[in-house]
């Protein structure tokens, strides 16, 4: 054994087995039972859309890996299959696929790739392309097309969330029950209008422990606190906290979105701050802004606070005595 | 382990300064002589651990890889002790000088890794009273077992040498903690009456414990101060197989020439405890446990997290060795960006964010480096143990914390000018 040659290495010299790709296919499978829920709901529409997304995302993931002089490996991380399937999750069943194409390239290349790729980018790329598309084309994405299983034919229909703030929906007495609501039975974007499904993913990240408890329960608890308020004075006016947490896009963004952990703080008291913050903007944008819906504004807006937040909320070091900068 | 035909002891085992030699080439020695004299307050005596005839006072293969002189001994094997080597006869009845000066002169050293010379840890400050003295039986590793074998072994000894150490540091209390992964060690300890009250305290298993900052936390709930001592909050620590060592220095004149210590990992054929004489080469070692398995290329002396790879069998036992593993190395995984998961953040002991840490070293951002506390971290591991991103952290925080403390040391000099 004289003749051996022996490696040098810096310790550790135990590694835990995870790694990023585990990570991202344990998001990829945690995503799975919505994604089915949403094939269910709306049939080949949902197929279409989300095969567009994955062949858009990959196609332009690779070509700025080639561009960047990266290895192309990486493709296969799971990461640009995550913004696809998010990205589709997060539009109306009805748009068309021209659109879709579009909102995943912005998604790729603004959303990602020019910050530097995976860990880099400050805003959740899916929904830098779903902002995009927003804007770009809001009619578009805002035109519904109901769940195949309601059978109604009809040219307009109208989100739970839009129903409440356009329709005077509970003045009318045409508020989506909760049961609808939590099995998904009602119109919405691909992904989110299942709650149990969504339910079901999310269980998986959290017993893996995937990603941070504190991002879910920070935004529920604080936009239940919100609408809270407003619901126990005014119950003819405002819907039940029970009711925003269910409906719209709530659960998606706080389950799978709000907890990318590129895009979200690292140290626990940033994380509470991040999560809290997108409970109540949400809420404000419901309540009082001009949107029906406000998931994917208040991510994006708590996203710009994330190296800020991380900077101003250091742990206070073992046997530190200041009060933490 | 029966003791080799040969002998290396280098004389600096630890950081600090090295020993003096007291012999020459060619003079006998008995065993427990001492061959190397303190030189100064971070030092410790070096005794023999064989007797027979000195080869050589020269450089030798070294363990933590500095080119120190060591004393290469030719084993007469029969192990003729030292004559002056004579223990105290009523050891409690000492003086806590005298204790101080009896550990001094053994050259014992903290037994769990670092080798910090233990004279010094009994003599604290005039205005740092200490109120407590903790036994630290949490074995500073994973996979290492050495401590929980002495545990086990020699119970009664260790709570008499933790009788010693409080007395020699004026201290009220004396804990000793244990990992409940050790349930029979605690049961040991349990069924052995010392000559002491200690109080013997279960605690939840986990790594690094057994480094003093988390240990002192974990019992007490009281903080070292960042860059302080256990003095500061009135603690001393002391590891098991210390006390062990300051037991037999004591009441049997015995310094410090051999330790308990693990060898184990998938490399070893028969893994095993052994107590071992310092100087050992670590082939003599692997040889008695039926030698390393042909694909092995890696050794590391101390335990898998924080331990220091070795480039040949031929260093020697030092008193700070722990263990010896050894295994088939794996190869480096591919590195990623970090995807800020914050794993590191959540792991390590020391609050710490490793991964900011690692970036503003990676960019040279030194100063800031510093306000974030990268000279708090111990180098555990943790943090590169859990990083999914296969980052090497504690390789760039090591890389700056050697760069802040030059700095620190640069501008030291230029103020004195």
């Amino acid at each position: 054994m004289l003749n051996n040659e022996y490696v040098i290495q810096s310790s550790p010299h135990l590694k835990d087995k995870d790694s990023v790709r585990k990570i991202m296919y344990t998001v990829i499978i945690a995503l799975l039972p919505a994604v089915f829920a949403s094939v269910y709901f709306f049939r080949l529409r949902a197929v279409a859309l989300y095969l567009t997304c994955l062949v858009a995302c990959l196609a332009t993931e690779a070509l700025f890996l080639w561009i960047r002089k990266k290895p192309i490996q990486s493709l296969w991380d799971g990461s640009a299959a995550i913004t696809a399937l998010l990205l589709a999750m997060t539009l109306p069943p009805g748009l068309s696929l021209d659109l879709a194409v579009i909102g995943s390239v912005v998604a790729i290349s603004i959303g990602k790739q020019v910050f530097g790729g995976l860990g880099h980018n400050i805003f959740n790329p899916a929904l830098v392309g779903r902002a995009f598309l927003q804007t770009a084309f809001a009619e578009a994405m805002t035109t519904w097309v109901p769940p195949v299983t309601l059978h109604i034919d009809t040219g307009t229909f109208a989100t739970p969330l839009g129903n409440l703030k356009f329709q005077e929906a509970i003045a009318q007495g045409t508020l989506t029950s909760l049961k609808d609501l939590f099995w998904g039975n009602v119109g919405g974007c691909l992904g989110e209008t299942s709650a149990i499904a969504l339910f079901l993913g999310v269980l998986i990240l959290l017993a893996k422990k995937t990603i941070d408890w504190r991002i879910p329960t920070g935004i529920i608890l604080s936009l239940s606190i919100f609408t809270g308020i407003f619901w126990l004075i005014k119950p003819n006016q405002y819907a039940s906290p029970a009711f925003h947490v269910l409906a719209g896009g709530l659960l998606i963004g706080a389950f799978f979105m709000a907890t990318d952990m590129v895009t979200s703080p690292i140290t626990p008291k940033g994380t509470w701050i991040f999560a809290l913050g997108i409970g109540i903007i949400v809420g404000l944008i419901r309540l009082f802004g001009g949107f029906a819906e406000g998931v994917m504004y208040a991510i994006l807006f708590m996203n710009t606070f994330v190296p800020l937040l991380n900077r101003y909320s250091r742990p206070r070091i073992l046997g530190e005595r200041r009060a933490p900068s | 382990m029966p003791p080799p035909e040969k002998v290396s002891i280098p004389l600096l085992q630890h950081f600090g300064s090295p020993a003096k030699p007291l012999v020459k080439k060619g003079e006998d020695v008995y065993l427990g002589q001492k061959i190397g004299e303190s030189t100064g307050l971070f030092s410790a005596a070096v005794h023999s651990s064989v007797s027979g005839k000195i080869l050589s006072v020269d450089g030798a293969h070294h363990p933590l890889g500095k080119p120190v002189t060591a004393v290469t001994i030719a084993n007469d094997g029969e192990d003729r002790p030292a004559p002056d080597l004579l223990g105290a006869e009523h050891p409690f009845s000492l003086k806590p000088e005298e204790i101080c000066q009896i550990v001094q002169e053994a050259g014992i050293v903290g037994l769990g890794g670092a080798a910090f010379p233990t004279a010094v840890k009994l003599r604290p400050p005039k205005d740092k009273p200490i109120d407590t003295v903790i036994i630290n039986g949490c074995e500073c590793e994973p996979v290492l077992t050495a401590d929980y074998r002495i545990m086990l072994e020699f119970s009664e000894d260790i709570l008499n040498g933790a009788e010693l150490v409080r007395k020699a540091t004026g201290a009220e209390r004396t804990i000793i903690g244990i990992e409940d992964n050790k349930k029979d060690a605690y049961k040991a300890f349990h069924e052995v009456k010392g000559n002491g009250h200690a109080e013997i305290v279960l605690l939840q298993t986990k790594y690094p414990q057994g480094a003093e900052k988390n240990l002192i936390y974990a019992l007490l709930r009281r903080e070292v101060p960042r860059g302080g001592l256990p003095f500061d909050v009135g603690v001393v620590v002391q590891n098991v197989g210390t006390a062990k060592a300051i037991w037999d220095a004591v009441s049997a004149g015995k310094p410090l020439y051999e330790r308990a210590l693990t060898v184990a990992g998938d490399g070893v054929r028969d893994p095993k405890n052994l107590m071992v004489r310092v100087g050992t080469p670590f082939q003599a070692v692997l040889d008695l446990c039926g030698g390393i398995k042909d694909n092995t290329n890696l050794l590391i002396m101390g335990g898998p997290m924080m331990g220091l790879s070795q480039w040949s069998p031929e260093v020697p036992v030092i008193k700070g060795t722990s263990g010896i593993l050894a295994w088939p190395a794996a190869t480096p995984p591919m590195e990623h960006n970090c995807i800020r998961c914050s794993r590191c953040v959540q792991h390590c002991p020391m609050r710490l964010i490793p991964t900011q840490l690692m970036k503003y070293v990676k960019y040279e951002f030194l100063s800031e480096a510093e306000d974030w506390g990268i000279l708090d971290c111990v180098e555990c591991g943790c943090c590169q143990y859990i990083c999914p991103a296969r980052i090497p952290l504690v390789h760039w925080i090591r890389l700056g914390k050697n760069q802040v403390t030059g700095l620190k040391r640069k501008k030291r000099v230029e103020d004195a000018q």
